[in-house]
């Protein structure tokens, strides 16, 4: 008995922790990241999709020089970002729509969208 | 040049309408100038000092830097906002008591003026910043447009100052007997309106996950980016899509601040001992 027991008793541990590891690999793999590139003043791409009811991470390099602020109203950040810096933000998860953001330095040429469905 | 006009008064009414405030909060106060000044000096500096630094900023603390120091700045601008209201509550009573005037004694505490260069300080390093950014991808950028924009600049500048100008001759234009609780009730919407923008800055690192759901959508009906809502925004917080948690911790600040003043206000012997339990059931609430 004695014997037996603390094998039993790792053995449940070790197959706990596979299971966590599969249910954290799980999550991370329902994570939604977009990226984005800013160059020239212009988002790449224009129009990024993903899906409805999940968190969402953007990502944004910006290959300009100069310094640019990334902004939305609706999906509710506003960000600075350096000159050849790259930022990370987290979104709430979204109801479907299209989602506008911007440049605040830009405003009226630097525009992007997030369509989730 | 209409862009560059349209960014830099902007963010010069956001900071210059807090500094209008504070200025008539402690008009004829002995040294408040000289506080003031001192708070818009270290702001212009620390704005500059925080562009210079927005690629670092933004990458400390895995990412989240730029968002936790925003956050970070706002909550404690409101703690000094509540707290020179608190402490005005105190002493105006006590005062009032003693020397029958609720006049210029009333209002010369030099550690509540501290409080209040901060805010100042902090408004005018937020709003600065982003106008150096601004100002340097300009420069940066060079091209033959950049004297326009730089004219755009500086006409948003004017504009700006006599918008945060006209708050303050408005204010000044109430009869002083009002002056106070005029005052110190802008003062207490000023501060919930900080401590929601200070919230949202959490909820964009992804710090604060709960109650992220849209409360309201009023952008159709006035938004906070048209001149009116912008004011609105600095006055007393106004967001056309602000997040329940942005809400509820609005309203919260209110009670806190209200609450807190009234307790201390009013107290006497056994007083003090109503207010500390109002401030432990408040803080509670805050959790």
């Amino acid at each position: 008995m004695r014997t037996i027991r603390p094998s039993s008793y790792a053995r449940r541990v070790a197959a706990f922790a596979i299971a966590l590891l599969a249910a954290t690999q799980s999550a991370r793999a329902e994570e939604v990241v977009i990226h984005l590139v800013l160059k020239d003043h212009r988002f790449q791409p224009q129009e990024s999709s993903a899906p409805a009811g999940q968190r969402i991470t953007i990502e944004l390099t910006n290959q300009d020089p100069t310094p640019a602020e990334l902004e939305s109203k609706t999906l509710r950040f506003e960000k600075v970002v350096a000159g050849g810096g790259k930022i990370t933000m987290q979104v709430r998860p979204l109801v479907p729509g299209r989602y506008r953001f911007y440049d605040d330095y830009h405003e009226d040429t630097t525009e992007g969208f997030l369509v989730v469905r | 040049m209409l862009g560059a006009l349209i960014i830099v008064f902007r963010e010069v009414i956001e900071a210059g309408i807090i500094v209008g405030i504070i200025l008539a909060v402690t008009r004829g106060v002995a040294r408040s100038r000289l506080w003031i000044s001192v708070g818009v000096v270290a702001g212009v500096l620390g704005a500059s000092l925080v562009a210079a630094f927005a690629g670092a900023l933004a990458n400390a603390l895995e990412g989240v830097g730029q968002e936790v120091f925003n956050g970070s700045i706002l909550a404690f601008a409101v703690v000094m906002l509540a707290w020179h209201n608190i402490w005005m509550a105190t002493h105006g009573r006590q005062m009032a008591a003693e020397a029958r005037q609720l006049g210029e004694e009333v209002r010369s505490g030099a550690r509540s003026l501290a409080a209040l260069a901060i805010v100042v300080g902090v408004a005018v390093m937020r709003e600065g910043s982003e106008i150096a950014l601004f100002l340097y991808g300009l420069a940066a950028a060079g091209g033959s447009d950049a004297p326009s924009l730089i004219i755009g600049g500086l006409l948003g500048l004017i504009a700006g100052s006599a918008v945060s100008a006209l708050t303050f001759f408005g204010l000044v234009a109430i009869p002083q007997r009002h002056l106070f609780r005029v005052t110190t009730i802008l003062i207490t919407f000023l501060a919930a309106g900080l401590a929601a923008q200070s919230v949202a800055f959490f909820q964009q690192a992804g710090l604060v996950v709960a109650l992220s759901e849209t409360a309201w959508d009023t952008s159709n009906i006035l938004s906070d980016t048209s001149l009116f809502g912008r004011v609105l925004h600095t006055l007393i917080g106004y967001s056309d899509q602000p997040s329940m948690l942005q809400v509820m911790v609005y309203i919260a600040t209110l009670a806190a601040i209200f609450g807190l003043s009234k307790a201390f206000s009013s107290r006497g012997g056994a007083g003090s001992r109503v207010a500390k339990s109002a401030s432990a059931s408040s803080n509670a609430h805050a959790a």
